[in-house]
């Protein structure tokens, strides 16, 4: 018997234990526009699986795409030059943790501004408009969100809006989520789902990568991006849209859209 | 702790709870069938069959779990055969595991003396009644501790689904953890419920081992 | 499937890349963790008072617990509590935190195993209990403890792939950026991907029972 008491007072010691560890939380505030001028490096966290927004080329080693080449142009703004940027990865269940981490200043991560999320960061102004799509293989009898059924299964990725939204427009449906879109589109592609589902901006890329899929079907949501700061960071914030919108104004927003989204942005 | 991430979402860890524990019976069952026969294969004389067990052996117990998995998950779509990631992953797991027990099961037939046998084939058993009269029930009593050891490792290491979609405990915390932001207390609940699978067991077999050697 | 393309120059250095990571942080990771589960085997192994139930404790927690928990819970709740690790740091933290646990149970079992006897004799013929540690029951219980610590520095060489869930850059994440490039590499690089894990694993077997020879 007393064995048995033994590992019943280890089972209420491991519980303490975990009660302790639970218990001492709290966040820290830092690197405010102050620290990243100090600093001379703006620190940013961006997709590396993501063509057209933020895509890794494993034999340069360089991150591509339309978030970067923004970011880029951000740092331009803010230190005077484009080159003192760093880039680490995130994916869309790592960015928010990350951010409040502190080990990013900001993510320029194809980040859609929702309310819940302005709950835990603060957003710039919408620096691109998406919406919610659908990616198929071609010859697939799925031609858009009212093709899609309970039945159907349908990829995406841990922490992204488009799961909830795809829930929301068709109650029951299978979603199978991965640790990033990369991963997704290997099982879409291997046959482990009929549709992956994420902002039309990434699917474009992904049937840009391979011909054997389509995006299919309008958009079924709205999803205004924006740059994603840590709470309480107005000042940073502020600085971040003065810049975006004298990159409007000057016309070098409207390049960097035409050179990977193919055509001019929609007034 | 606060309590409402796991009130909140009882529903998900329930599920995600159950699927481990299925995924993880399923892969005891079948990495115990697979390891018997790698096993016998490997003390037979029979030269391709002792080298089949032996490549078997050595190939799963040197590569990660999570290649394997893969392999079903990604690599047999391409030979046209479509497994979902709690299918690809329970199997992966009953054949990755299937390695240690065919080892563990081996050992433990090794263990018994060779006298035995030989009194038992020259008093006119078989091959196949030896073994299954004489040595098997020995070997057993060695192999039990060894055994729920591996029962111990398949529970931790179904958590692998996760990474394919298997809709296991692991997912749906992951799942519920990015939804809410509350990783801390979301991935405490996680353990407590692998705790609850785990330390039972580990307890258990603790005592059985220690009854099994008292019987010696 | 296409082996050309999967195996292209470029490919390869990438999965290297990758190969040049897991090898680091398994070292890493190694080194950490035989040194804490050697001082927790051995504190255990005393009976040193409060010390040894308390490691007892996170021991017997860490063991149940499945290693990707441990890896997802180093890197998404520890900035939480106040410590942040990137994924390089975080994969070594998990490493080396739940396969301390594992060896210490080793180097537990392995001083175990030296019978009372010879510890007794030792202290009447005059040692102190660190002399009889140093002298007589490290260096049998070492000896026994090498084929099991190999086999746990193997698992923790395979299990360095479950870091890809927190996209550190080793063989498997690069891996499966590689099939990402086009679902044609699928197979080609998960079985390449097989036999750099295989090689690595069984060179470090080999070498083992060479050290092993050695020593007896």
């Amino acid at each position: 018997m007393r064995k048995h008491w033994k590992m019943i007072s280890l089972g209420l010691a491991a519980c303490l234990m975990m009660t302790v560890l639970a218990g001492c939380g709290g966040k820290k505030e830092e690197g405010g526009l102050a620290a990243i001028k100090e600093r001379g490096k703006l620190v940013v966290g961006v997709k590396f699986d993501t063509k057209l927004f933020g895509l890794k080329d494993p034999s340069s080693g360089n991150v591509e795409g339309f978030d970067i080449d923004i970011s880029k142009e951000l740092a331009k703004r803010i230190l005077g030059d484009g080159s003192k940027v760093e880039f680490k990865e995130v994916t869309s269940k790592t960015r928010i943790p990350m951010l409040n981490n502190g080990e990013i200043d900001m993510v320029v991560a194809t980040m859609t501004i929702t309310e819940e999320r302005k709950k835990e960061v603060d957003f710039s102004d919408v620096y691109f408009q998406a919406g919610q799509s659908l990616l198929v293989k071609k010859g697939s009898p799925i031609r858009g969100i009212e093709d899609v059924t309970a039945e159907t299964k349908v990829m995406s990725s841990k922490g992204a809006t488009s799961v909830k939204n795809i829930k929301e427009k068709v109650p029951g449906v299978t979603v199978l989520e991965f640790d990033n879109y990369q991963d997704a589109f290997s099982a879409l592609k291997a046959g482990q789902g009929d549709a992956l589902t994420t902002d039309d901006a990434i699917l474009y890329g992904m049937a840009a990568q391979d011909p054997n899929f389509e995006v299919v079907g309008k958009p079924f949501t709205d999803e205004p991006y924006g740059i994603a700061f840590r709470k309480g960071n107005a000042e940073l914030v502020q600085a971040v849209n003065d810049a975006l919108k004298a990159m409007r104004e000057s016309g070098e927003y409207d390049a960097i859209y035409e050179k990977w989204i193919g055509k001019k942005p929609a007034e | 702790m606060d309590f409402t991430v796991l009130t909140e979402n009882m529903e998900p860890f329930l599920r995600g709870f159950l699927n481990t524990i299925w995924a993880s019976l399923l892969g005891l069952a079948g990495s115990f069938v697979l390891g018997v026969i790698i096993a016998v294969f490997r003390i037979t004389r029979l030269r391709p069959l002792v080298w089949f067990g032996t490549g078997y052996v050595e190939f799963f117990r040197n590569i990660p779990l999570l290649l394997v998995v893969f392999l079903f998950y990604l690599g047999l779509p391409s030979l046209g055969v479509t497994l979902s990631g709690f299918a690809a992953g329970t199997l992966g797991l009953a054949v990755y595991t299937s390695a240690f027990i065919a080892e563990a099961i081996r050992a433990g037939i090794l263990a018994v003396p060779a006298g035995q046998t030989e009194a038992a084939r020259s008093s006119g058993l078989g091959y196949v009644q030896t073994m299954v009269h004489v040595v098997l029930p020995q070997a057993i009593k060695l192999v039990i501790p060894p055994l729920s050891n591996q029962f111990i490792n398949l529970v931790k290491n179904s958590s692998v689904l996760s990474i394919v979609a298997g809709f296991d405990l692991m997912y749906y915390g992951d799942v519920v953890a990015t939804e809410t932001f509350d990783t801390i207390n979301t991935y405490l609940f996680v353990a407590m419920f692998y705790l609850i699978i785990t330390l039972p067991l580990s307890y258990g077999s603790r005592v059985l081992e220690r009854k099994l050697a008292r019987h010696d | 499937m296409d082996f050309a393309g999967a195996y292209s120059g470029e490919f390869l250095v990438f999965l290297l890349d990758g190969l040049w990571m897991t090898l680091k942080i398994a070292l890493i990771s190694i080194v950490l963790s035989f040194t804490f589960g050697c001082l927790i085997g051995i504190v255990r192994y005393a009976r040193v008072p409060v010390l040894s139930p308390v490691l007892a404790v996170l021991v017997e927690l860490l063991r149940n617990l499945p290693l990707l928990l441990i890896i997802l819970f180093s890197r998404f709740a520890l900035p939480d509590l106040g410590l942040q690790l990137g994924p390089e740091g975080a994969a070594i933290a998990a490493l080396t935190v739940f396969e301390m646990a594992m060896i210490s149970e080793v180097v537990r079992g392995g001083l175990n195993s030296i019978p009372k006897g010879q510890i007794e004799a030792a202290r009447s013929s005059g040692l102190s209990g660190v002399q009889t540690l140093r002298h007589i029951v490290l260096p049998q219980g070492l000896r026994r403890m090498v084929p099991p610590l190999v086999s746990q520095f193997i698992s923790l060489l395979k299990d360095t792939s479950l870091a890809t869930a927190i996209a550190l850059a080793e063989l498997m994440h690069n891996a499966q950026i590689i099939i990402g490039h086009s679902y044609n590499y699928a197979i080609p690089v998960l079985l390449l991907c097989a036999v750099i894990y295989f090689i690595v694993n069984y060179v470090l077997s080999l070498l083992s029972r060479r050290l092993e020879n050695k020593m007896v």
